[in-house]
């Protein structure tokens, strides 16, 4: 089956959107349980710049579908079979080791990501990546303060962190891989090419861990199935928990 | 007789109207008040945030949730502020936390309520925070510096946290009626614990004395709490909420709404530990601050072996 372009571009920009959105998800649910109250508000300002984000992708996807949907519509009726964030952010939040190298893989991907879509031949992609590059600049910082902290801070935090950036790894390959709406968007100039990002991608990893005094962890199998809508089953509860109102009280307005 | 000299200096000062600031002189029960009172205060909005937080992942809109993680880091924030003017007074946030766990330290008993509906979302920013603001108003006069300032800045996040939950409510009643039926339950249920807030009557507060003496507190309970009806009523009426009190009038003489008698077995019995989330709020945030012992440690023991590597 030959899709149209504009569903190809509603596919892509729904990827986009729901790593946002359900990462954005994940980080909410450290509210009041936060190390510090500092680093309570830290996560949950991620959280909102997250959703801030979903949000804006959303309203251009719903656009781009041309359904007369609106951003909670997608957001909030579609099913586990059509959300498209890469697995490594549905993951559980974990001890607060998990959180940070689950943040460190995806905002050191979202940087070199948005990077390239600041060039976007799309101009509402690349007014969206435009805003967004400046909010992932500091969440990359974020992650990686704290990265270099746990490894190079107490015994317990290097075990901890250690382990964290091992469990976790097996999500981050998923980053790269480009199916055929990469590749055609990549060839019009909308989308970025994966492939050229892992390198930067790695290097910047390396050399956090390094500063950290963490070992990279080696590479093996790696998880894939997002982009064809396949999740771990940890995302059934997020999109229970997050659908439930719209779902309960479909004429609601809210 | 050096005593004597400060004291009347202080006194002078809170005559004139003048700040007290951290380098002033001032009496111990003075001292021993404002940390009281302003620990309380810090707790009470970092304990706060917890019905609040129990929402964001089931918000109904983006919209919603944006607005919602917005409102809880703003309490938060309140939080840091408010730990930080405590701690001008000679008191450490370790030294605050601990005493909060020991139960040495009290936070508002309203948080000991459940946040039960989406509605209750709404009604704890219209019926809780609109509480706060009355009292925090009048405690931008406070005579301590530090105190005073906190609440300027608080005060402005507040009335947009107000206006936010009054939203919600009217967007609310103007839904479905399984959307009104929960606006007007949440509204049963918040109510009299919003009118609680302020603190047994004028009559009967424990604390009262001083604290109107030293300008600590610039109005009494009953005169706030008065304010805070009189203008929520109106408020309620012009969305179609029902006030639950049927005792509850205008008095045209005074200007004044009059209420129904307040459960005052059920204010001091919630305060002493048997409110419907006592145990969860304070078991959440021990939980909370032990488990995040070994971060707050690898952090400190980062931050001297960079001290120690700057030195050599």
């Amino acid at each position: 089956m030959r899709l149209q372009q504009n569903e190809v571009l509603f596919l892509y920009t729904l990827r986009l959107a729901d790593d946002a959105l359900i990462l954005g998800h994940r980080l909410g649910e450290w509210c009041s349980k936060a190390p510090i109250l500092e680093e309570d508000l830290a996560l949950t300002n991620i959280a909102l710049d997250m959703i801030g984000r979903a949000e804006a992708i959303l309203r251009y996807a719903a656009e781009v579908e041309g359904k007369g949907h609106t951003e909670d519509d997608l957001a909030y009726k579609r099913p586990e079979r059509k959300f498209y964030n890469h697995l490594l952010v549905e993951q559980e939040n974990g001890d607060f080791a998990h959180t940070i190298a689950r943040q460190l893989f995806i905002s050191t991907f979202e940087y070199h990501l948005y990077t390239a879509l600041l060039k976007s031949s799309d101009e509402n992609i690349a007014g969206i990546a435009a805003k967004a590059i400046k909010e992932i600049k500091y969440h990359k910082k974020h992650a990686s303060d704290w990265c270099i902290r746990l490894g190079d801070g107490t015994e317990e935090s290097k075990e901890r962190m250690q382990t964290a950036l091992n469990d976790l790894w097996m999500y981050t390959g998923e980053l790269f891989e480009m199916d055929d709406i990469n590749e055609w968007l990549h060839e019009g100039g909308i989308a970025a090419d994966l492939r050229k990002l892992e390198g930067p991608w790695k290097t910047d990893i390396v050399d956090v861990l390094a500063q950290a005094k963490l070992t990279v962890p080696s590479s093996g199998y790696m998880q894939t199935g997002s982009r064809k809508g396949i999740h771990t089953e940890k995302l059934g509860y997020i999109l229970a928990e997050m659908q439930y109102l719209q779902r309960a009280y479909p004429t609601a307005k809210w | 007789m050096e005593n004597e000299t400060k004291l009347k200096h202080f006194e002078s000062l809170i005559d004139a109207d003048s700040n007290i600031e951290p380098r002033d002189w001032m009496p111990e029960d003075y001292r021993k008040h404002l940390v009281r009172q302003i620990s309380q205060h810090a707790h009470s909005e970092v304990i706060g945030m917890q019905p609040e937080g129990n929402w964001i992942s089931r918000a109904p809109s983006l919209r919603a949730k944006k607005i919602l993680l917005a409102k809880i880091q703003d309490e938060g924030g309140h939080g840091l502020y408010l730990y930080s003017a405590a701690e001008t007074l000679g008191i450490s946030r370790d030294e605050l936390i601990e005493q909060l766990h020991s139960g040495k330290a009290k936070y508002s008993s309203i948080f000991n309520y459940p946040a039960l509906t989406w509605a209750d979302i709404g009604a704890i920013g219209w019926l809780v925070d609109g509480a706060a603001i009355v009292n925090q108003v009048s405690l931008q006069r406070t005579s301590y510096g530090p105190y005073a300032r906190a609440m300027v800045r608080i005060c402005k996040e507040e009335s947009f946290h107000q206006r936010q939950g009054y939203e919600i409510m009217a967007h609310m009643m103007q839904g479905t009626p399984e959307q009104q039926e929960m606006a007007q339950d949440a509204m049963n249920r918040w109510w009299w614990p919003a009118l609680m807030m302020f603190g047994p009557h004028d009559t009967n507060s424990p604390h009262s004395g001083n604290a109107i003496k030293w300008k600590i507190k610039r109005a009494s309970n009953d005169i706030l709490r008065q304010k805070f009806i009189d203008k929520t009523v109106q408020q309620a009426e012009l969305i179609g909420l029902t006030v639950p009190d049927k005792d509850l009038k205008w008095n045209e003489e005074t200007k004044h709404y009059e209420h129904g008698e307040i459960n005052w077995e059920e204010f001091q019995s919630v305060i002493n530990g048997n409110g419907p989330c006592n145990k969860q709020r304070m078991e959440n945030h021990i939980k909370a601050h032990h488990e995040g012992e070994w971060v707050r440690k690898a952090a400190t023991a980062y931050a001297l072996k960079q001290n120690q590597s700057v030195k050599q």
